[in-house]
C-alpha cells in the first residue's frame, strides 16, 4: 500500500534535512535508506544474503528475527560500523536519501555523523562528565563556538528526555547516572552530532522496564524529527513502538511491511512462525 | 524426601570431617609460611639497610660532595643529582617510544605484525642489564671518545622502552572495546578516539607502568658503569660523565675506607626508599582508580 507522505516540518530546526531531489515527481515519500541487493560477509561467512529494503524516513522501523539472523549486522551495515571487524565484504548497493554510502571515496567518519548509533549496553566515556559526553562527537569534530555547543547540549539532552534530571549538574560524570539515564545520555550523545538517522541495537535489552517505557516513549518523540531503525529481541516492543517491522531470518529478509500487519496478518509461515512464538 | 535420603548417604563420617579439617589446616599453614618466605627478602634488605645506613644519612649526605678518601664526611648530592638527571633523559626517550609503541600495538597493528612485535619486546625485558652497557658503549661513547650522561640516559631509556610499552599495551587492550565503537559511530576520526577517549581512559595505567619502568631502572648500576661512569663532583654538562647513586654505591662499597662503607651503605638505604616510594606512590595511584 502506498505510505502516506509525511512532509517535514516547515519550522524544522535541523538544517541537514534530506535534501534528495526526487528525479520524477515520486507517489511517495522518497525513503531515508535504498538498499538493493546488499549481501555482507565476515571473512568466508555470508552474514547477509541479498537484502533488498526502503527504510522510510520519520519512521520507527524495527528489525526482528532469532539470534544470529543477521539483525545487528544489517543495522551496523547501514553506518559501516561493521567495518570495526577485519575482513568483511559487501556486495550490492546502500544509498541514504540518494548518496551512496559505499561509494569509492566516501569516507565512513561521515557516513557516520550522518547515521548516529546507540548500542545495547550504556557506553558514556567514563573519563568525562554529562556535558562532555554530549558534546564530544561536536568537540572533536572541530566545533569551537560556545554558543552553539551551550545550544546542543540542551537541545539534545531534552531530545533524549534527560534535561529535566541533569540540567543542574551536568558537570557530574556521565557513568554517575542511572542505568536507564546513562543509555539516554548515550541517546543525547548521539542525537547532538545532528545525525539524519538514528540506528539502536537492542537499547533497552539492559534495562528494567520502567527504564525501558522511558526509552519507548522517547523513541516515539524522536520519530518526528528523525529515521529510526532499532533491532530488538523484544517482539512486544517492536509491535508498540515501531510503524514498519522487517524480520530477518538466516541473513535473509523474509518479510517486510507495516508493523500492524506484520504482527497480526504476516504474508510467509516463516514469520508467522517467529511472531507467534514458535521458534526464535 | 529422596533428595534428603540422597544427601544423608553422601554426609561424610566424623572421622573423614575431622581428617578434612586437618589437611586443610596443614596446607593453610603451608601456604601462609610461603607467604611470609616470600616478604622475608624485603624486610631483611630493609633491616639491614636501616641498621648500616641509618645513622650515617644527615643533611650533609644530601647536600655535600663526596670528600677524598681519608677524609670524614660529604655526601652524595651529586648523585642523588645525577640520578634524577639520568632517569629524566632516560624517560624522556623511553617513555614517548614506549607509549606510541604500546598505542600501535594495542590499537592499529595487525596480527601478525604484533605476535612478533610482543615476543621481541619480550626478549628485549630479558636482555641483562650490562648488555645494554656494553651496546650503548659501543655505540655512543667510543665513536665520541668520552663517557657522558647522554650514554648513561640512552642506556636506561632502551630499557624502559619495552617495559612501558607492553604495559601501556595491556592497559589499554583494557579499554572496552565498546567505547572505540560510540566514539567511532560519533563520526569521530580514530586517531582523535585513541588520543581523547582511550588514552585518557587508561591514562593511570599507562603512568603507573611508566612509574613500574621508572623504579625499575632507577637502580640499575651495571648499563651504569660503561656509560655515565661517574665522577665525584657537579656536573655541569651532558656530554662528560655524570655521577649516579647507584654508581657511588658501586665504587663505595669495593673501596677500603670504613667510611666510604658507611655511606655506601646510606646510598643504597636512600635509593631503596626512592624505589619505594614510587611504588607506594604507583599504590596510591591505582587504588584511586579503583576507587572511582
Amino acid at each position: 500500500m502506498p505510505e502516506a507522505s509525511i512532509e517535514p516540518p516547515p519550522t524544522a530546526t535541523r538544517p541537514a534535512v534530506p535534501t534528495a531531489e526526487p528525479k520524477s515527481p515520486a507517489p511517495e515519500e522518497s525513503p531515508a535508506f535504498d538498499i538493493r541487493g546488499f549481501s555482507l560477509w565476515y571473512g568466508a561467512r555470508q552474514a547477509l544474503n541479498d537484502v533488498t529494503i526502503k527504510i522510510p524516513a520519520r519512521r520507527v522501523t524495527a528489525i526482528i528475527g532469532p539470534s544470529g539472523c543477521g539483525k545487528s549486522t544489517f543495522l551496523r551495515a547501514l553506518n559501516r560500523m561493521h567495518e570495526v571487524t577485519p575482513g568483511t565484504r559487501i556486495e550490492g548497493s546502500l544509498r541514504l536519501f540518494g548518496d551512496d554510502l559505499y561509494g569509492a571515496g566516501v569516507d565512513p567518519a561521515s557516513v557516520r555523523r550522518r547515521v548516529g548509533m546507540v548500542f545495547q549496553k550504556s557506553n558514556p566515556f567514563p573519563t568525562m562528565s554529562i556535558e562532555e559526553n554530549v558534546l564530544v562527537g561536536l568537540r572533536l569534530n572541530g566545533v569551537r563556538d560556545r554558543g552553539f555547543l551551550r545550544q546542543r547540549l540542551e537541545e539534545s539532552l531534552r531530545l533524549s528526555a534527560l534535561w529535566e534530571e541533569v540540567k543542574d549538574h551536568l558537570r557530574r560524570p556521565g557513568v554517575s547516572l542511572s542505568g536507564g539515564q546513562q543509555q539516554r545520555l548515550c541517546i543525547a550523545r548521539a542525537l547532538a552530532v545532528q545525525p539524519e538517522v538514528l540506528l539502536m541495537d537492542e537499547p533497552c535489552s539492559a534495562l528494567d522496564p520502567i527504564a525501558t517505557a522511558r526509552i519507548e516513549e522517547l523513541i516515539q518523540l524522536l520519530r518526528e524529527k528523525f529515521t529510526v531503525v532499532i533491532v530488538t529481541h523484544n517482539m512486544q516492543q517492536a509491535a508498540r513502538s515501531s510503524d514498519k517491522t522487517a524480520f530477518f531470518y538466516l541473513g535473509r529478509l523474509i518479510e517486510f511491511g507495516e508493523t500492524r500487519n506484520l504482527f497480526t496478518s504476516p504474508s510467509n509461515p516463516q514469520t508467522e512462525a517467529y511472531v507467534s512464538g514458535r521458534f526464535g | 524426601m529422596e533428595t534428603q535420603d540422597i544427601l544423608a548417604a553422601c554426609r561424610p563420617s566424623a572421622r573423614q570431617q575431622a581428617l578434612r579439617r586437618a589437611k586443610n589446616r596443614v596446607l593453610a599453614c603451608v601456604m601462609g609460611m610461603s607467604a611470609v618466605v616470600v616478604m622475608l627478602p624485603l624486610f631483611l634488605v630493609l633491616y639491614f639497610l636501616i641498621k648500616e645506613g641509618a645513622s650515617s644519612i644527615d643533611f650533609h649526605f644530601f647536600t655535600q660532595l663526596p670528600k677524598p678518601a681519608g677524609e670524614v664526611g660529604g655526601g652524595m648530592a651529586n648523585g642523588i643529582v645525577g640520578s634524577l638527571v639520568l632517569l629524566a633523559m632516560a624517560a624522556a626517550l623511553g617513555v614517548p617510544i614506549g607509549v606510541m609503541g604500546g598505542v600501535y600495538l594495542a590499537e592499529y597493528g595487525s596480527d601478525r605484525a604484533n605476535t612478533l612485535v610482543r615476543f621481541l619486546a619480550d626478549v628485549l625485558n630479558g636482555v641483562p642489564s650490562i648488555v645494554w652497557g656494553m651496546v650503548v658503549y659501543a655505540m655512543l661513547v667510543v665513536p665520541f671518545k668520552t663517557f657522558s650522561a647522554y650514554a648513561g640516559g640512552v642506556a636506561l631509556g632502551l630499557m624502559m622502552i619495552p617495559l612501558v610499552m607492553r604495559t601501556t599495551e595491556e592497559v589499554l587492550l583494557l579499554v572496552p572495546q565498546s567505547y572505540r565503537e560510540a566514539g567511532l559511530a560519533l563520526g569521530i576520526a580514530r586517531w582523535k578516539i585513541i588520543t581523547v577517549i582511550v588514552i585518557k581512559t587508561a591514562l593511570k595505567g599507562i603512568i603507573t607502568g611508566i612509574l613500574v619502568a621508572l623504579a625499575r631502572v632507577a637502580g640499575e648500576t651495571a648499563p651504569l658503569l660503561f656509560t655515565a661512569l661517574g665522577n665525584n663532583f657537579w656536573s655541569h654538562n651532558l656530554s662528560q660523565p655524570i655521577a649516579a647513586l647507584p654508581l657511588q654505591i658501586f665504587q663505595y662499597s669495593i673501596s677500603p675506607y670504613d667510611d666510604w662503607h658507611r655511606q655506601a651503605w646510606a646510598g643504597a638505604l636512600v635509593l631503596m626508599l626512592l624505589i619505594l616510594g614510587i611504588n607506594l606512590f604507583v599504590r596510591l595511584l591505582s587504588r584511586d582508580k579503583s576507587a572511582s
